[in-house]
């Protein structure tokens, strides 16, 4: 069925190709999430089409391509943030471990819990300290937690989001006191103090100067150990030195997905080539 | 513009206008509007100065005209309960105590409310019914105080004596405040009429405070896995806290000093009353019921007490609540 649905997608999606689609099944690595035939839509235009992709477990995975090229929309289909906004919506599958996130009867929140994401802009809670801001995710769970517990969930949050030495003497302060990229790693740290299975990070740089980018690109790496990340980036040099797949979007469409080396030395479709070597975008 | 090029049209040839022009605009630019500045500066600060001055102006003008009634009773006038104009007897505790009661009710009840149906508008409604209903909840605020007044006397007073207050009695009658007869005319008309007349103003500031968080917030917390009760629990109302406790100020003010109406349904008697079931007076209502009888110049200088205490009692509650913002959110209050 599978194969019948890309053979479809294939003959749909206008491809002027110079060599056939089939980079979607180099992913060599355990499937994480499986993107199969989604297209999105924001008011009734199409945002992306028939996207077939798979992510793989404890990678990262680049999505680049020009602005409006639809890859933050992608990446907002993976954990249904994309229908949040009133007048969109998505067709088609996105697997997690062999559970379609949306079938009927889903619940989106119970996703979002298993997937989480970090936006391109910062954005703690402005009325809560930096431990509450970390906790924020773990009380919506209504879970009752120890004081003990509790301190120790936020150590290791803001350790993994390397914030902990910066703050373990002001964890009262509030959130917002932070410098920009401090409060970038406090959101990385909140989206990790839930535990979730796969982090999606929404240009999580651009807003940063380069040492905090260079901070944070370093953390990707680090993180991929525990997690699976999907990074979207405008910036081809973060994609290649922080990915391991990278996932090129143009116009809505997919058009080149593979391993990163490989779609930065050497690209095989033209239009990747083209973007990445500078020409447009 | 056309005259201008015929005139200028043989004077000099066009070519020569088109240079001219964008070298004249940064040149205009470059000088420095020192001038203006300074005019601006003292006009909005003379400005500022002068709600300040109006306000200072009011209060003199109470404690003169007050003059006689604050040397005859001292601070006793805010502690007596008994009001005698036949023996000239002066105390303000029992409209001090209407007052706070009443608007008490009437936050109480609005409150929950306004911000329900403000966070409706916002959070779940789509745009164009949200539109529809803020037009409705704001055509309220349109109605005249005395309009409000009557429909208390002929409707609302009689139906909560009837169907309200026999409930309040029989489940909380263990209360005092709901124990006794039931009375049309109470502080528990007044606070349920007032409820309704603040409603549209605390609506209205809470939409537009909730509007305007950012749907960045929003989104942070439904990353999370928050549903929308959690959302607008974690990222919606703690952004726009302090605009919300603005909007209560508003329609506390609103309460405090609403008179007509109050005076219409409130029964205007002059003692401190156990029960929400009994008739009452606010400050607000004493003072335009008996203004016009007032025959002796301490009458009407402690009438005019009366206004002086009502200032301060608005003075103090919008402190207080401001108080209350500032000890929540901290140093980075908006300072509404």
């Amino acid at each position: 069925m599978d194969n019948a649905r890309t053979a479809q997608a294939a003959s749909i999606v206008p491809v002027p190709a110079s060599k056939p689609r089939e980079a979607r099944l180099i992913v060599t690595d355990a499937e994480k999430l499986k993107v199969v035939d989604l297209s999105a839509f924001y008011r009734g235009k199409v945002a992306l089409r028939n996207i077939n992709l798979n992510i793989a477990a404890n990678q990262v995975t680049a999505i680049i391509g020009p602005s409006g090229c639809g890859k933050s929309t992608l990446v907002r289909c993976l954990n249904r943030m994309h229908e949040v906004q009133s007048g969109n919506h998505a067709e088609g599958q996105v697997w997690l471990d062999g559970e379609d996130i949306y079938a009927p009867g889903v619940d989106p929140v119970q996703i979002r819990r298993r997937i989480g994401m970090v936006f391109q802009k910062a954005t703690p809670f402005p009325t809560m300290s930096i431990e509450d801001n970390v906790t924020a995710g773990l009380r919506l769970n209504n879970r009752r937690m120890g004081r003990a517990e509790r301190d120790r969930i936020v150590e290791r949050s803001l350790r993994q989001a390397a914030l902990w030495d910066e703050v373990k003497d002001k964890l009262r302060d509030p959130g917002i006191s932070l410098s920009g990229g401090q409060q970038q790693r406090l959101c990385i740290a909140r989206a990790l103090a839930v535990e979730p299975e796969v982090l999606l990070m929404d240009e999580p740089c651009s807003a940063l100067d380069p040492i905090s980018t260079a901070r944070i690109e370093e953390l990707i790496v680090e993180l991929k150990a525990s997690y699976t990340i999907v990074l979207v980036t405008h910036n081809m040099q973060q994609a290649a030195r922080a990915s391991d797949y990278t996932a090129f979007l143009l116009n809505g469409d997919l058009i080149e997905f593979g391993e990163t080396n490989q779609i930065f030395t050497n690209p095989s479709r033209r239009e990747t080539e083209e973007y990445i070597t500078g020409r447009f975008g | 513009m056309e005259a201008s090029r015929k005139l200028s049209a043989p004077a000099q040839p066009q070519v020569a206008q088109e240079i001219v022009q964008p070298a004249a605009k940064p040149r205009r630019r470059l000088v420095p509007s020192f001038l203006g500045d300074r005019l601006f500066r003292s006009l909005t600060g003379f400005l500022a100065l002068l709600v300040v001055l109006l306000l200072i102006g009011f209060a003199v003008v109470l404690c003169m005209q007050s003059r006689l009634s604050l040397a005859r009773f001292g601070f006793s006038f805010f502690t007596g309960t008994n009001w005698d104009p036949v023996n000239e007897e002066f105390g303000a505790l029992p409209f001090v105590y209407g007052t706070l009661v009443t608007s008490a009710i009437a936050l109480l009840i609005a409150v929950p409310l306004s911000l329900g149906v403000a966070l409706c508008m916002v959070e779940m409604l789509p745009q164009w019914i949200a539109g529809r209903i803020g037009f409705l909840v704001e055509l309220l605020a349109a109605i005249p105080s005395v309009v409000y007044g009557l429909w208390g006397i002929f409707v609302l007073g009689p139906w909560l004596r009837d169907h309200v207050d026999p409930v309040l009695g029989r489940y909380l009658g263990f209360l005092p405040i709901f124990q006794g007869p039931h009375i049309a005319v109470s502080l528990l008309t007044a606070g349920v009429l007032l409820s309704i007349m603040i409603i549209p103003y605390i609506t209205a500031v809470c939409t537009e405070v909730f509007r305007v968080v950012p749907q960045t917030q929003r989104e942070a917390a439904l990353a999370l896995g928050a549903t929308r009760w959690e959302m607008v629990r974690m990222a919606v109302i703690p952004y726009g806290y302090s605009g919300v406790v603005g909007a209560i100020i508003l329609g506390l003010g609103r309460a405090l000093g609403e008179t007509i109406a109050v005076a219409m349904v409130i029964g205007n008697r002059a003692e401190i009353a156990a029960s929400l079931f009994m008739p009452s007076s606010t400050l607000a209502s004493v003072i335009a019921n008996e203004f016009t009888e007032a025959t002796g110049d301490l009458y009407l200088s402690a009438l005019v007490e009366l206004g002086l205490v009502l200032m301060l009692l608005a003075v103090l509650l919008n402190a207080a609540a401001r108080a209350l913002v500032l000890g929540v959110v901290g140093g980075q209050g908006e300072g509404r």
